[in-house]
């Protein structure tokens, strides 16, 4: 076997060869245990050191977006639960907002309140799938299944709420498809109250635990500039320090009226992020808990519409906090029943361009600890 | 090994290396078939052999099949499931059911590998394993062999594990499963170094590296056994052997070698049906190996705890199977090391403190300050 | 700490960086104090290691206690719970049209919830009853093709379908999953 190629694969900025060593090229995914789907990072190793990577996507591509130009509004919905499917609601929500904003379609209080309980919840759930994720990519299988356990519990509400556990589709211009059901509201409590106690028995088990500091601590440091270049948002720019969160910088539902903090890393390294995520947690109990507390009685949905059409050149935008950043959502219409554009901007896709800056002149491991931080999901990068 | 009952060994050394002094009541039975009462003849010799080679076969066998569903069970526990359930009482034939179906599974090989390493390479951890199994004495007379060297053979034979992981991830033409196997030969090295550090504290301490007598030597009350009975040293030195041991036997947090979410499998990525089930049940045979020599090296191997129980196999089983719960302890605990703080542990770390150990226990047996 | 209004009209790059109060010792500074300073030979060879394994020891604790709190398993054994399983009455399983006693359906055959689903999946074939009024012919509803969004049950006007909670779909003919879901034609 040729190990020592000399044309420069596509992406590389030099071939591996050159040099003391013998480098080589390692495939990671498409199929592959650490890219939590089918990602293929294409790697110039030198022994176990990562030279470099190139990204190569596209593989669960499904072509949502020209999709989206011939379902109508309402329709596309549901093809927003496809995109992040660990923050469908979130998804949901910024298509949601767009058409709103296009239709000119008024929320009614209470639906406002539930909107933003369930985005929490979600961002709960999708931060502890990402955490039993991470500790089971640096080794951890126990944590990862604790991570499910916990994460179990807030899908259950979700089954509930709208019956589905994955594909969502509970939010609709206006509002939401039901009210919440009953006793929802201190099964809620009850969660935030556990997920307290857990939160910080998951600070012993992985966040305190040595090997996972010296794993993490240091590693994939992704510079403020970098990060900002990338056009990183959420955590992983937060980890960073780039104070932007969409929730306080440009708030939408109402945001604006509850208290939580953005937590800021300092460095850039895995460990930032990794405690930033957990901090978001802790602040998402906090505005749950507000929420909760102010929940009005009233509508869940404004009157409904047979069709939500966006009149011609107008265009809607909308930005939302999801798990994992900024997702957008902008409408183009040609006035029709259908969008004549939806374009959508996935954090991950961001995220992944970043990988070469976090990963490169760390080991092998390092870019799987990296990869485990970024929290991407593949589906919401190739759309 | 199963072929011999309790016998008094209040033999003296010379009279145990003898052959013809420790008999046990099948071998003599086989040797008066063949017409051989006195020392044996060939054909003694060669079914007394078989009777062994099948013996060790079957506890191998059986000890994986028991080691595996106890990990598996513990597994389960440790992450709130139930773990096998569903095969047999308890989930008991579990690895039976997995076995049948590595077994009729299709041999692939890929294309590119090389036959000969590559089918070599299942081979050589189980005949390593089989061969530090003979010389562990597992009751007052319950062993196969006895070499005066014991402590030295087991550690020679240690190596071979790792030879096959080697040349199983060089035939396999992988590029994981080659970086699976040079992780696995960069740590092996490191590691036994620091095991042998252990063995030789064992070594210094008792005056011996055979192993029955250093069971022997530590008969007895609990407190006559190497933990204790070297204040504060043994202690250290067990914990060292434990993970030391550890990283041999490439389990979390030293699974580099493995290393599912980097390298897919490491050393038997491109390994498949039976020749990776030879990997899997040589993995869990060496797990109870390692642990039978901790027992036997600091916990008095089949040594009662307390004088007026009688000795036996069951002691070193059940210490055996305790370090062995601290194995799995560790697996469903920890995260991984990556392969250089592996080393920095080892280098920098644990190989200078066993060193400051093995001199303060010099001093310790030196001064006679033993319990 | 900023209140949220500030925030919205200071732009992020001018506003002073706020740290949460209650990071405890996840604060960037206690992380820099351990990562970035050049460690001292106490810190980096005696507390280390020691902090180190007390953190391990907190780990094998915390799995220690799961493995002997026995009612921490939360593994559903499924074939043998079948009987206790129910699921919240909002699941979507599958579409269903429910049939009151006389086996009357309330479907008038208006295929908005056709026009609703966005894969056409469900196709609403009328025909005329004998007092030459459109009814429900057939209501052909493909699974293999459904999204379970409920788009279509939202849609109908007369609640004619909802969705089942039904979740064991496994089958081994594909041909099973296209079903007609109204037991007779239309109403006379
Ligand atoms: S659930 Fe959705 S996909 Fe299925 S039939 Fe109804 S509208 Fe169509
Ligand atoms: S099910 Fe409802 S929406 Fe569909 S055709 Fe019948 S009445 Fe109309």
């Amino acid at each position: 076997m040729d190990l020592v190629q000399t044309e420069i694969p596509e992406g590389f900025t030099r071939s591996a060869g050159g040099g003391h060593t013998e480098e080589y090229y390692l495939n990671m995914g498409p199929q592959h245990p650490s890219t939590h789907g089918v990602l293929r990072l294409m790697v110039r190793l030198d022994g176990e050191t990562v030279k470099e990577i190139v990204p190569h996507i596209g593989y669960i591509h499904r072509s949502i977006e020209k999709m989206a130009e011939s379902q109508s509004l309402i329709q596309n919905i549901h093809l927003t639960d496809r995109l992040d499917y660990l923050s469908c609601h979130m998804t949901n929500l910024g298509l949601c907002l767009a058409i709103e904003q296009g239709a000119d379609v008024g929320v009614p209080e209470r639906a406002e309140y539930i909107r933003i309980i369930v985005c929490e919840l979600q961002r709960i759930q999708s931060h502890l799938l990402w955490w039993g994720c991470f500790a089971m990519d640096l080794g951890a299988l126990t944590a990862f299944l604790y991570g499910f356990d916990e994460r179990e519990k807030i899908t259950d509400l979700f089954e509930e709420l709208c019956g589905a556990r994955l594909t969502m589709n509970y939010f609709r211009p206006g509002g939401c498809v039901s009210d919440l059901p009953n006793e929802f509201i201190p099964r809620i409590l009850k969660i935030c109250e556990h997920m307290k106690t857990t939160l910080d028995e998951y600070d012993n088990l992985v966040s305190k635990n040595m090997i996972i500091r010296e794993r993490t601590q240091g590693v994939g440091i992704l510079s403020k500039e970098r990060a900002l270049s990338h056009g990183c948002t959420g955590p992983v720019a937060r980890a960073s320090g780039i104070n932007y969160d969409v929730r306080k910088d440009e708030p939408y539902g109402i945001y604006n009226r509850f208290d939580f903090d953005v937590p800021l890393g300092a460095t850039g390294d895995c460990y930032d992020r990794y405690t930033v995520r957990i901090e978001e947690m802790r602040q998402s109990i906090r505005i749950l808990e507000q929420a909760c507390k102010d929940l009005p009685d009233g509508d869940f949905r404004s009157k409904e519409k047979p069709n939500y059409k966006i009149p011609k050149d107008e265009h809607s935008f909308s930005s939302v906090e999801t798990a994992r950043g900024n997702f957008s959502t902008y409408v183009v219409s040609d006035g029709g029943k259908t969008p004549y554009r939806i374009k959508y901007r996935s954090p991950n896709f961001s995220h992944i361009g970043a990988i070469n800056d976090m990963a490169s002149g760390y080991k092998l491991a390092d870019l799987v600890t990296v990869l485990a931080t970024l929290d991407p999901v593949i589906p919401d990068i190739d759309r | 090994m199963d072929t011999s009952t309790h016998q008094p060994v209040q033999q003296s050394v010379a009279e145990r290396l003898d052959p013809h002094t420790a008999t046990t009541p099948l071998g003599d039975w086989v040797r008066e078939l063949c017409d051989a009462p006195d020392g044996g003849n060939l054909l003694s010799m060669t079914i007394n052999v078989i009777i062994i080679i099948i013996a060790i076969c079957a506890f191998s066998s059986l000890t994986a099949m028991v080691l595996v569903w106890m990990e598996r069970k513990l597994a389960g526990r440790f992450q709130r499931r139930l773990g096998p359930t569903r095969t047999g009482p308890f989930g008991l034939l579990q690895t039976a059911a997995d076995g049948l179906k590595l077994f009729l599974k299709e041999g692939f090989r890929p294309n590119a590998s090389d036959p000969f390493t590559y089918y070599l390479a299942p081979l050589l951890p189980l005949t390593g394993a089989f061969m530090v199994l003979a010389v562990i004495p597992f009751g007052p007379s319950m062993w196969i062999a006895d070499p005066e060297l014991g402590l030295i053979f087991i550690s020679a034979i240690a190596g071979l594990g790792v030879l096959a992981l080697l040349i199983g991830s060089w035939g396999s033409n992988n590029k994981y499963s080659l970086m699976g196997g040079l992780r696995a030969g960069a740590q092996a090295i490191s590691y036994e170094v620091s095991l042998i550090l252990c063995f030789l504290l064992i070594v210094l301490a008792s005056g011996e590296t055979n192993l029955l007598n250093i069971v022997e030597g530590q008969q007895g009350n609990f407190w006559n056994w190497w933990i204790i009975k070297l204040p504060g040293a043994g202690f250290i030195a067990f914990i060292f052997f434990i993970i030391t041991s550890t990283a041999e036997l490439n389990r979390t947090p030293f699974d580099t070698t493995e290393a599912e979410s980097e390298l897919t499998g490491g050393f038997h990525t491109e390994y498949s049906g039976i020749a990776f089930s030879m990997f899997f049940l040589a993995e869990y045979v060496h797990m109870f190996i390692a642990a039978a020599i901790g027992a036997t090296l600091f916990l008095g191997g089949y040594n009662a705890p307390f004088e007026f129980l009688p000795d036996g196999w069951w002691w070193l089983m059940a210490k055996s199977y305790a370090i062995i719960f601290l194995y799995i302890w560790f697996r469903w605990t920890f995260p991984r090391l990556r392969i250089d703080q592996l080393m920095a542990l080892e280098w920098k770390f644990l190989l200078p403190l066993s060193l400051i150990n093995l001199v303060f226990a010099g001093i310790l047996i030196a001064m006679g300050w033993i319990l | 700490m900023t209140t949220p209004d500030q925030h919205q009209d200071t732009p992020p790059q001018n506003r002073p960086q706020s740290r949460p109060q209650n990071m405890g010792a996840f604060t960037p500074e206690a992380q820099a104090e351990d990562t970035c300073t050049k460690p001292s030979f106490y810190a980096y060879f005696i507390k280390r290691p020691i902090v180190g394994a007390f953190s391990l020891l907190t780990g094998m604790g915390i799995t220690l206690k799961t493995l002997c709190n026995v009612t921490s398993t939360v593994t559903q054994e499924y074939p043998e719970n079948r009987d206790t399983l129910t699921m919240p009455p909002a699941f979507r399983g599958q579409v269903i049209m429910p049939h009151d006693e006389e086996g009357e359906h309330k479907c008038t055959a208006c295929t908005l919830c056709e026009k609703a689903c966005p894969n056409g999946t469900i196709s609403v074939l009328p025909m005329k009853n004998i007092a030459n009024k459109k009814v429900l012919g057939k209501y052909i509803y493909r699974f293999d093709q459904c999204t379970l969004c409920s788009l279509c049950v939202e849609a109908c006007p007369f609640d004619a379908i909802r969705m089942g909670n039904d979740f064991e779909h496994a089958t081994v003919d594909k041909d099973s999953l296209v079903m007609v879901l109204n037991e007779k034609e239309g109403r006379l």
